[in-house]
């Protein structure tokens, strides 16, 4: 089981089960939905934007583990961050879910992010890692006021 | 016996095999890539409804066919082209008798069971159906026997209809033959479902079916590798199989038509091979079954596909049932004991499918988890989508037996299961 705890570490297994800010944002002025048609995942993210700095953001949807921790603790690692530096953030998890070495020069470091660095030795579970953060980034990209939807595929 | 050699052919197997005990190490010693480790694990590969593994008779058939024989077919003069026609023509007379069709010209080589539907849908369903006619079908279809049905009624204006499965997964026959109306042209069944395992009760389906005056397509992609098939007893108008889940290559599947059909049907597709004479004037077709194999088929795969007949013939469609039908027991029983594990299709008739979810455990972690053991499922919706929202699930793990599985593996599975609700109970 040794590479299985590499994948399924504590705390992913801790958000799995007790997801932090799963609930939906009255006040979130954006929001996108993601979907995964392998698995079946969906996933909604709410962010309340404001002077360019992410001051909230939660997430609704079920899915697998990866998908669940992965939401969770993306939920908290953008709250604070700027436009800017939440973007540079979901270039630095995916580079470490891929396998691209991951380079700390700029932006913001992973920090508890670096618990899915066993995700890149299961290709097949990538796109559950990256769910959430491909809608949080098409929410942070939205222009007008038309939910963007984005899938894995 | 020597293990790598194909089997005797089934005209002088029944009386053999019914002396013969149901050797599975012998069975498993003819699979190479049963042999390995997986994560530190000796493979379990439960993942046969997706694609079986393949005998040493298979991949030698391969290699010797382009090692010596490797010609196209039908037009040569040469000896290599003969002899590639010779083997090309000796794997459709295998299909016929594999499923107990009348002539050998009813059987068409196509690349899946997936172009089988597709060419019934387009070439059979297209010219017959007008607008308002109805195209009846069931729940747990496979997507390739859902999305042609889809596209044929976009075309003509036919309607789609769908007969409903009660909560073990099992057609609702009432259902069905309210379904069926003076306006219902095509039936199209799957003889087992791929996602749940339920066997149809094709006996009782087909004969309502023809009473209403439908035609009556069989997807028996999932029921070849795993039970007699005979088309002239079922009645059924089309009969549709996959080589790669019946142990043979992958790149071929077989349509069977009735011939009365086929005479009647325009081609598929148009090119080489489909044709007697090709002028700017005027095209004269091939007669059947080659005015629907236009281009070079897939022969060397087609001529594999028989060492895979002949292999299955060889142990006997009786014997593999019987083998599957226990292992499916056991294994049901095993999974049963496990509380978190709820099954996923439990009709009285089933294969040897155990579909199933574990309580708070997404089906894609199970997998996962279950590949770090060594044991290879599927995960997912299993190109049933329809099937899964029926049960209310998105997704399930699915264990799917084959001839050289044995009750050893079921018992690592039902282990393995065990370690998925401790890690995330």
């Amino acid at each position: 089981m040794s590479d299985l705890q590499d994948l399924y570490q504590d705390m992913i297994l801790d958000h799995n089960k007790r997801p932090r800010n799963r609930r939906a944002l009255d006040e979130a002025n954006r929001r996108a939905e993601g979907y995964n048609p392998l698995c079946g995942d969906r996933v909604t993210v709410f962010v309340r934007l404001e002077d360019n700095v992410v001051k909230e953001a939660t997430f609704e949807g079920s899915g697998c583990a990866i998908s669940t921790a992965s939401a969770s603790l993306m939920t908290e690692a953008v709250k604070g961050k700027t436009l800017d530096e939440a973007k540079a953030l979901f270039k630095k998890f995916h580079k470490l879910v891929t396998g691209g070495a991951v380079e700390t020069a700029e932006g913001p470091g992973l920090g508890k992010l670096e618990v899915f660095s066993g995700v890149c030795r299961y290709p097949a579970r990538v796109k559950c890692a990256t769910l959430a953060w491909h809608t949080v980034n098409a929410a942070l990209e939205e222009h007008d006021s038309e939910e963007p939807k984005v899938t894995t595929e | 016996m020597d293990v790598t050699a194909p089997m005797q052919p089934a005209t002088s197997a029944p009386t053999r095999a019914a002396d013969r005990v149901y050797d599975v190490e012998r069975i498993r010693a003819d699979f190479p890539v049963l042999h390995q480790q997986i994560n530190g694990h000796p493979l379990v590969y439960l993942d046969n409804a997706a694609t079986a593994q393949k005998p040493q008779c298979v991949i030698d058939e391969l290699v010797r066919y382009y090692t010596s024989d490797n010609a196209n077919i039908h037009r040569g003069v040469h000896a290599l082209s003969i002899r590639a026609t010779e083997a090309y023509e000796r794997s459709r007379r295998a299909a016929q008798r594999f499923i107990g069709a009348a002539e050998p010209e009813e059987i068409i080589f196509t690349r899946s069971t997936t172009e089988g539907v597709n060419l019934v849908a387009q070439s059979y369903g297209r010219t017959v159906l007008r607008e308002g006619d109805e195209i009846l079908i069931s729940t747990f279809e496979h997507h390739s026997n859902i999305v042609p049905w889809q596209m044929l009624c976009e075309q003509t204006g036919a309607r789609l209809k769908v007969a409903p499965i009660n909560d073990a997964g099992e057609l609702m026959i009432d259902a069905f033959e309210r379904l069926l109306t003076e306006r219902t042209r095509i039936v199209s069944l799957a003889h087992v479902s791929n996602a749940l395992g339920t066997i149809n009760p094709l006996a009782t389906l087909i004969p309502l079916a023809r009473a209403a005056g439908a035609t009556v397509v069989v997807d028996g992609a999932q029921a070849a590798p795993h039970t007699k098939i005979d088309v002239c007893k079922l009645d059924c108008d089309f009969y549709l199989l996959s080589s790669h889940k019946m142990y043979g290559p992958t790149g071929v599947g077989v349509v069977y038509g009735r011939r009365s059909l086929l005479e009647r049907m325009p081609p598929y597709q148009g090119g080489g091979e489909m044709i007697k004479s090709v002028a700017f004037e005027k095209t004269v077709y091939n007669d059947v079954p080659h005015k629907f194999e236009a281009g070079t088929p897939n022969i060397a795969d087609v001529v594999a596909f028989r060492s895979a007949v002949v292999y299955l013939e060889g142990i006997g469609m009786d014997r593999i049932s019987a083998h599957e039908h226990e292992l499916l027991g056991y294994g049901t029983r095993l999974l049963s004991e496990i509380p978190a594990v709820r099954l996923v299709g439990t009709a009285s008739n089933k294969a040897a499918v155990l579909s199933f979810v574990v309580d708070g455990v997404h089906a894609h972690d199970v997998g996962t988890v279950l590949d770090g053991e060594g044991i290879a499922v599927r995960t997912g919706h299993h190109c049933a989508q329809p099937v899964m929202d029926r049960f209310g699930v998105p997704a399930t793990a699915r264990a799917s037996l084959g001839l050289y599985n044995t009750k050893e593996e079921l018992d690592a599975l039902a282990g393995a299961i065990r370690k998925v609700v401790e890690v995330f109970g």
